[in-house]
């Protein structure tokens, strides 16, 4: 085993893996690992901070607490995988969250979409934690042990967040005509933004084995979507899906707002700590 | 769904009841939902933890309000944190609050009319980050003391929700704390963006503790009945202390120049509180009080569909498993 592998496990994987133990790691990825974890870290980040927007918001306070222990358990993963990245680079998880500018962010569209009403994050989250399972469950076994090691302790929070969307699908498909209404509308809102989360990017040739080629997680994906929409008594919606390229950072309109204020105080005072 | 307990004995002439409900205030014992007790504890308990409760659910306003800017990731995470934990205390407090017969729907929609009231705390703005750590250290440290006593509360379910929500508050608070050590040892913005938040917070944060024991109706009885432990201006007191010493740690200063320790009565004492002002935002005409309501019956209203679902789902699948079996 080599000395790299050997300090990344000595971390539990799935127990207490923190991103300030990242930090303290004398492995550093190369800058093809650096820039996949920057496309995952990315996702995680943006996708909390747009479900913290419903903490106070949520229509129920379960809700409140579920919403915001998802987007919590997000900002985790988006933490470990940003410390890592920096590594790479001499930069910290807040140098990259908070001082990059739009193209450099390698979040997929999906992530930036808007909440809209309820159902149209639940739709968002659906598939977000159908794909990320697909995703995390694979990169277990990456060459990677840091990728391999955030992985293993992301599929176990996000099983749980698969849980939650899953069964939400479920209760507004079959709860009352207008929650139906909602959750086709929100599949429909959702839906053009699926395919880019498998398309592949020419990144991932350069990964070996420490990444997962996104293509081979649309079956599997496809799949469990099936499974849960059957049960719902829906269907894939028949729309087209739109030009992806936020691994390669061309971006959703919405970004540029979502880092305005994501950003503002950290960039009102740079060199500042908090 | 919970049920309502039974409550029928309440009102009665129910002498073994009422015996045992004093000799175990006498004997400082607990209350529990199933007792007998007089409607006036019943009362007085209900509209205490129903109001503590909604402070929690509108307390997460202000805080939520910097989730989306807070400067840093670990920051972030910690507010989200905490902001979810008050969602858990108000959940914990309507349940406790549910013992005692008043469904958790009516404590909504009173809360959504206007009808009842939060601690007016939350009705001042959180204009910038120093903000949430005055909100953690002032705010935060003021429920403590006022909340630590109520962990003995003679009520069962509110003792035991007590000592729950006094463990994360104190997180919280030591959280805020060093929110704003950091900023005071930070750039001279920073400084001056924490010296201003303690400026603001500190009169509201003492008005917490409620007016003046001579103008607090509702104390003697809660006295006797051992859920309020000590007076409003014994707790004041006290907190204060704890801020002389903690301010001198973050080297800010407390917008007092009357703060003094009083060898005669052993009290910590404090300068003039605009207790009309206390009365304003009380009754409504505060900075915020608009917006936090308007924002609490929005969540709820515009919920309506999901939980109607939630129920209707229920329903259906109660039906289906009941012709399945």
């Amino acid at each position: 085993m080599s000395e790299s592998s050997a300090s990344a496990t000595r971390i539990t994987p799935g127990n207490a893996l923190r991103p300030e133990d990242i930090a303290l790691l004398d492995v550093k990825p190369g800058d093809a690992v650096a820039e996949y974890a920057l496309c995952l870290g990315d996702d995680a980040l943006i996708l909390a901070q747009r479900l913290g927007w419903w903490i106070s918001r949520a229509p129920e306070l379960e809700e409140d607490v579920a919403l915001a222990n998802i987007a919590l358990d997000q900002i985790g993963h988006a933490r470990s995988f940003l410390t890592y990245a920096g590594r790479a680079w001499g930069r910290t998880e807040d140098d990259l969250a908070y001082f990059r500018r739009e193209p450099e962010f390698r979040s997929v569209h999906l992530v930036e979409q808007p909440n809209g009403d309820f159902a149209r994050t639940i739709a968002r989250q659906f598939v977000v934690a159908l794909y990320q399972w697909e995703l995390y469950s694979r990169l277990v076994e990456s060459d990677d042990p840091t990728i391999a090691a955030i992985a293993a302790k992301a599929v176990k929070e996000v099983d749980y967040h698969r849980d939650h969307s899953v069964q939400w699908v479920l209760r507004l498909a079959l709860g009352t005509d207008e929650s139906r209404r909602r959750m086709v509308d929100g599949l429909r809102l959702t839906w053009p933004y699926v395919d880019e989360l498998f398309a592949d990017f020419p990144l991932i040739d350069a990964l070996g084995g420490a990444g997962v080629r996104p293509s081979t997680l649309r079956a599997p994906f496809d799949a469990a979507v099936q499974k849960v929409l059957v049960e719902a008594e829906l269907e894939v919606p028949a729309v087209p899906g739109a030009v992806g390229g936020g691994r390669l950072g061309r971006h959703s309109e919405h970004l540029g707002y979502i880092l305005a204020e994501l950003q503002v105080l950290a960039r009102e005072h740079p060199g500042a700590s908090w | 769904m919970m049920t309502a307990p039974a409550i029928e004995t309440d009102g009665r002439a129910d002498d073994a009841g009422e015996r045992l409900f004093n000799e175990l205030i006498a004997q400082d014992s607990r209350i529990e939902p199933r007792d007998w007790m007089p409607a006036d504890y019943r009362k007085a308990l209900t509209r205490q933890i129903s109001q503590h409760a909604h402070s929690e659910i509108i307390g997460m306003q202000p805080e939520a309000n910097w989730i989306t800017r807070a400067p840093s990731l670990k920051r972030k995470a910690v507010l989200m944190a905490k902001v979810q934990d008050e969602a858990g205390h108000g959940l914990y407090l309507y349940s406790a609050a549910e013992t005692l017969g008043t469904p958790r729907d009516r404590m909504t929609e009173d809360l959504i009319a206007g009808k009842a009231r939060y601690s007016s705390i939350f009705n001042y703005p959180v204009l910038t980050w120093a903000d949430i750590g005055a909100i953690g250290w002032l705010v935060d440290g003021a429920a403590i003391c006022n909340q630590v006593p109520l962990c003995r509360a003679s009520y069962g379910p509110y003792g035991r929700a007590m000592v729950r929500i006094c463990k994360e508050e104190s997180f919280h608070q030591r959280q805020g704390f060093e929110i704003l050590l950091e900023l005071a040892n930070g750039t001279p913005e920073q400084r001056a963006m924490a010296q201003d938040a303690v400026g603001r917070w500190y009169a509201p944060s003492l008005m917490m503790f409620g007016p003046p024991d001579e103008d607090s109706p509702n104390s003697q009885k809660s006295m006797e009945w051992n859920i309020k432990r000590f007076s409003n201006d014994e707790l004041r007191s006290r907190f204060v202390g704890m801020l002389v010493e903690q301010v001198r740690a973050l080297g800010l200063e407390l917008p007092d120049k009357d703060v003094r320790f009083n060898e005669v009565t052993g009290r910590w004492e404090h300068g003039p509180l605009d207790w009309n002002e206390f009365k304003e935002v009380l009754a409504g005409r505060g900075p915020c009080n608009a917006q936090r309501m308007e924002r609490r019956r929005e969540a709820h209203e515009e919920g309506a569909w999901v939980r109607e679902a939630a129920t209707a789902y229920a329903e259906k699948q109660a039906l289906r498993n009941g012709r399945a079996a």
